[in-house]
């Protein structure tokens, strides 16, 4: 590639602002204005890239999307952003990029040596060959040699961010017709315009024009869209997905152009865009030719030429060569020497063209070759020189040698094809044009018109006649993916084996998957395919089109939701005491809780130790908060709730309180807790702390949609009130140092009941329950006067040794007296009867939520696993929660522990579980497997600790 | 993504709202009576239609309640919402 000197006059780069960058740690200099794939191009590089498979060299090939070969490895450490397209980034001060999959660079790549291989690793070879003993045998090897490039190791130090957008008319591409879109909708002034366009400046296509008067409309199109107030401009924006009900999604790349650095600004911005009208001005990608040696690097895509030229003013070659199956190169060619630049030939495999063409190429001396074909190319890091063969009019058959001409540059154009992946992704139907030889949008699906090329209006014509390869050449190397290594006679292949399915033979030849996804590579494949089988392309079909349109940066789905943001978290009232008191925190559901609360040096065990026995032996105090308080109020909460719980609900008292399950419509036991009656027709019930928000659901579901007729409230008020559980035999005690006017003493409350006065001069509720097995009182203040309680009773227990003590130090007690906890005893095939409700239900007469399931033939299985206890016969063996219970021939699972923890108070390992008709085998032996060994124990009645349960009462 | 006219907040984004499945399906008035076969209908079975398909949502993340939306499975579009207490549209009713 030629070094360009001096850029022409009239280019879009500002030649007073150099810019010096870096590749492959080589220093160069570009202009602001520049991408980097131009400034490569200026400096006269014509090797920027290497392929995925055969690390053959790699040039420039077109100027945007489109790009497959010029990937770079863009800045380094946390910064570093892999296949970058040279040609989508902007050139800043110090830009610094390095050729990938290459080594040691992209110049002299020892693996270069794999192109050689290229007859041996046809599309099937891994397939085929890898399979001995297994893929993943080699899988390591292959991923060394193939690849691309590098994801960053360290986390991404820039910022992403989420925005939603609704606008009346959404226009998508802002080059002639997109602007022509804009400007029209956003006459209206009463309509949200937001016009999106990918590039660094508005203009598409139109910025590429060497036309002064072209120029000139920009300007003023531009001007007018500015000064309007209904319109929002984005630019730098690609928009990558078409969805149901006109929302589309975009990546703006709000700060990527300033480099490596943290701004202020996010690094890019992901729109969601919600549209009332969509507007697809996405223009149109130039196809290469197909031809043997067409990866050489030099030869690019014309428009890419025309592009580098008039937009970037580079001077490229002094020997370009053409070649084309349409008229649209031609005006390229005419249009490079118009600017006074040489061009050397056209080859047109078509064997008449346009009159008017041929004069204007006659007369600007530019040689000329009909019915011709380019049948091979040589020259080492760039093109040298392209060998010429007649070919006949059908484009079926070779015939004689013509010249072979020494060039420079090799500008190709195999016609066009409309970017129709958006208007895909929304639902549209194509059509197969034969003039234009490429699909074209024709039944919309939602409310999108699509303008301009990418609705096939080329503007002007093509007079294309396909050629989609060269004929009794080996197809061999007449390349269709540049970046992936496919060939044409891939997909012959393909075909030979019998994939026909052009999504079978897309994924069997990997043609269009590298990382532009076919936007070159697809209608070219389609058409080798469709003349190997005899068929005509629209019979062959093409891929669906699926988002992303292009790559989107995985930062940019995650936006802000990294970290401490990754999901809302609730803290408890006093989360700053359980701080200050050592506190391991943990994630309960939502919650933020304390598991325990360590001394200084002492270990999980040890401290559940200590503060189970302070619960035991004195008094302990739990902050219960996130306990589930619903309240359920009106005339018909009593009917409502008693056709809620498998409980009788209509006998409770006020005042009183009653443990109830409650189950889904399939019988399995969703929830459990206790019922409190606060008035006649006013409940509360506290439900586990997990399940307060679903069960809040569960009761307004079956309300809103069930019992219409039903009139009755219901209000979660979990967060609005701080609960403590003070429990232990000294609870009491410390208890009654706080002033209050509710009678705590044994006598006037009882276990299972529940008071209401006033505590420390605040409004509270005490609820005599029990988790731990100890005399218990669960608290509950506004939530704004938890701390001072928490402290108040902390003080007030001092003379006893009150210990906090945090949710798996109430598990261990829990379990020690075999209370179950909903979701870690009961799985999500437990029914009521697996927990030994069978006969209370028995007892209640009226219908409730789950009960018809109960009777179906699998509630009356006799092998369901049975929620039980279980004691391991070696008094020193430990467990874990998850172990297996062993069928009685230990071939398979029949139950396993739920719960497990070593007791201090009785010195050995108590565990619940869940174990195949574990109700009639109480006391028999049995085998647990847990951690890779097993170890004998016997099914008892759950409740190890207190068997008589006295010590509840205190 | 399809966007929802909730009957109590207006035109919603549809990841505001939480899909509850097949609507008009009717709890047997006395369950003990009913046989297993037609409890399990009741229970598990449910259409599938390819085109309008009547099913309830509940505005989660606004004002938490149930309606009815009639929806066309292939199109997505949303062709009727009505609240709970009123009977589904006729197929006149919607254009269909």
């Amino acid at each position: 590639m030629k070094r360009t000197v001096e850029r022409l006059s009239g280019a879009r780069v500002d030649v007073s602002r150099p810019l010096t960058f870096m590749f492959d740690g080589q220093p160069y200099r570009g202009f602001a204005g520049d991408s980097l794939a131009s400034a490569l191009l200026a400096n006269g590089l014509s090797v920027v890239g290497r392929s995925f498979k055969l690390h053959r060299p790699r040039g420039v090939l077109g100027t945007g999307k489109e790009e497959c070969n010029a990937l770079v490895q863009l800045e380094s450490g946390a910064f570093s952003e892999p296949n970058a397209r040279a040609t989508l980034v902007p050139l800043y001060k110090g830009l610094n990029a390095t050729g990938q999959n290459a080594w040691p660079n992209v110049q002299f790549d020892l693996l270069g040596a794999m192109g050689a291989l290229k007859r041996f690793l046809p599309a099937s070879f891994y397939y085929k060959t890898f399979m001995w003993p297994n893929w993943h045998s080699w899988e390591w090897l292959i991923r060394r040699v193939a690849g691309l490039g590098a994801a960053p190791l360290s986390a991404d130090p820039q910022g992403y961010i989420k925005q939603n957008i609704h606008a009346d008319v959404v226009v998508i591409g802002a080059g002639r017709s997109g602007l022509q879109a804009a400007l029209s909708a956003s006459a209206d002034e009463s309509c949200r315009v937001l016009l999106i366009d990918e590039q660094e400046e508005f203009g598409g296509a139109l910025l590429a024009s060497p036309l002064d008067a072209d120029r000139q409309w920009l300007d003023d199109a531009l001007a007018q869209l500015e000064a309007r107030a209904n319109i929002t401009l984005l630019r730098r924006t690609t928009v990558n997905g078409y969805y149901d009900n006109n929302v589309l999604a975009a990546l703006e790349r709000v700060s990527n152009h300033l480099g490596p650095v943290v701004v202020e600004r996010p690094r890019e911005r992901l729109w969601r865009i919600f549209a009332g009208r969509v507007v697809l001005a996405t223009g149109a990608l130039e196809r290469p030719m197909v031809f043997p040696n067409n990866d050489r690097p030099g030869i690019m895509l014309a428009s890419a030429l025309a592009e580098y030229t008039h937009r970037y003013g580079l001077t490229l070659a002094e020997r370009p060569v053409f070649y084309t199956n349409n008229d649209t190169a031609w005006r390229r060619a005419l249009a490079l020497a118009d600017a006074g630049l040489p061009v050397l030939a056209i080859v047109d495999t078509r064997t008449a063209v346009d009159g008017e063409l041929l004069q204007q190429a006659e007369a600007a001396g530019i040689d000329i070759y009909l019915g011709t074909a380019i049948t091979n190319t040589a020259g080492r890091g760039g093109v040298r020189k392209v060998t010429l063969h007649r070919i006949a009019a059908d484009g079926g058959s070779l015939g004689g040698a013509v010249t072979s001409l020494r060039c420079d540059l090799l500008a190709m154009s195999g016609g066009w094809t409309p970017t129709i992946h958006l208007y895909s992704q929304s639902g549209g139907r194509l059509q197969y044009r034969d003039s234009d030889a490429c699909f074209v949008p024709a039944d919309a699906h939602q409310s999108v018109s699509v303008v301009g090329r990418a609705n096939g209006d080329f503007g002007e014509p093509a007079n294309l006649q396909p050629q989609w390869l060269t004929p009794d050449v080996s197809s061999e190397k007449q390349w269709l993916d540049f970046q992936y290594d496919v060939t044409a006679s891939d997909i012959q292949l393909a075909a030979r084996e019998n994939f026909v399915s052009v999504e079978h033979v897309k994924r069997y030849t990997t043609n269009g998957m590298s990382v532009d996804q076919g936007k070159t590579s697809n209608i070219n494949g389609l058409g080798v395919l469709a003349q190997t089988l005899g068929r005509p392309v629209p019979e062959v079909g093409t891929t669906r089109f699926r988002p992303p349109y292009h790559p989107t940066t995985v930062g940019a789905f995650a936006g802000v939701e990294l970290g401490a943001l990754y999901a809302p978290y609730q803290r408890l009232p006093a989360h700053a005491l359980h701080e200050a008191a050592g506190a391991v925190f943990e994630d309960y559901g939502a919650w933020r809780r304390p598991a325990y609360y360590p001394g200084p040096g002492e270990s999980e065990e040890r401290a559940l130790a200590r503060e189970s026995l302070a619960v035991r032996q004195g008094v302990g105090l739990l902050d219960y908060s996130p306990l589930g308080k619903l309240e359920v109020h009106g005339p018909d909460a009593r009917e409502f709730l008693n056709r809620v719980y498998i409980n009788n609900i209509q006998t409770l008292k006020v005042g009183g309180a009653r443990y109830g399950l409650m189950l889904d419509e399939g019988g399995i036991v969703i929830d459990d807790g206790i019922v409190v009656c606060l008035a006649e027709d006013h409940f509360l019930l506290n439900t586990t702390s997990g399940g307060a928000q679903a069960i809040h659901q569960h009761l307004e579901e079956w309300l809103q949609c069930e019992w219409l007729d039903l009139e009755v409230i219901v209000n979660n008020l979990t967060s609005q009130w701080a609960t403590l559980m003070l429990s232990g035999p000294k609870a009491r005690d410390v208890l009654c140092k706080l002033s209050g006017d509710i009678d705590v003493s044994r006598e006037a409350f009882a276990h299972m009941q529940f008071r209401e006065g006033t505590l420390l001069g605040q409004p509270c509720r005490i609820l005599r329950a029990s988790f731990t097995g100890e005399v218990s009182f669960e608290i509950s203040v506004p939530a704004g006067h938890g701390p001072a309680l928490w402290q108040a009773l902390m003080t007030a227990g001092d003379e006893y040794d009150i210990a906090p003590f945090g949710l798996e130090s109430l598990m261990l007690l829990r379990t020690e007296k075999g209370y179950l906890h909903i979701g870690s005893d009961t799985d999500g095939n437990t029914m009521p009867q697996d927990l030994g409700w069978a006969p209370a239900i028995e007892k209640k007469p009226a219908d409730f939520i789950g009960r018809r399931s109960l009777a179906q033939a699998v509630g009356k299985d006799p092998d369901r696993f049975q929620f039980t206890g279980i004691e391991l016969m070696d008094p020193d063996g430990r467990v874990e929660s998850g172990a297996h219970v062993l069928t009685s021939d230990g071939s398979s699972t029949a139950g396993y522990v739920t719960s497990a923890f070593h007791s201090p108070s009785l010195g050995r390992t108590v565990a619940l579980g869940l174990v195949a008709g574990a109700h009639a085998r109480d006391g028999e032996k049995i085998t647990i497997f847990g951690q890779g060994s097993k170890q004998a124990a016997r099914l008892v009645k759950p409740g190890a600790y207190d068997e008589a349960g006295e010590a509840l009462n205190g | 993504m399809i966007v929802i006219q909730c009957p109590w907040c207006g035109s919603r984004s549809e990841e505001e709202f939480t899909c509850g499945g097949e609507s008009h399906i009717l709890r047997p008035e006395k369950p003990a009576e009913v046989s297993d076969e037609e409890w399990a209908a009741y229970l598990y079975q449910r259409k599938n239609p390819k085109g309008v398909h009547y099913e309830r949502w509940r505005h989660t993340y606004g004002c938490r309640q149930w309606f009815n939306v009639a929806r066309d499975t292939v199109t997505h579009e949303v062709v009727a919402v009505y609240r709970m207490n009123e009977p589904r549209p006729t197929p006149e009713a919607e254009g269909a």
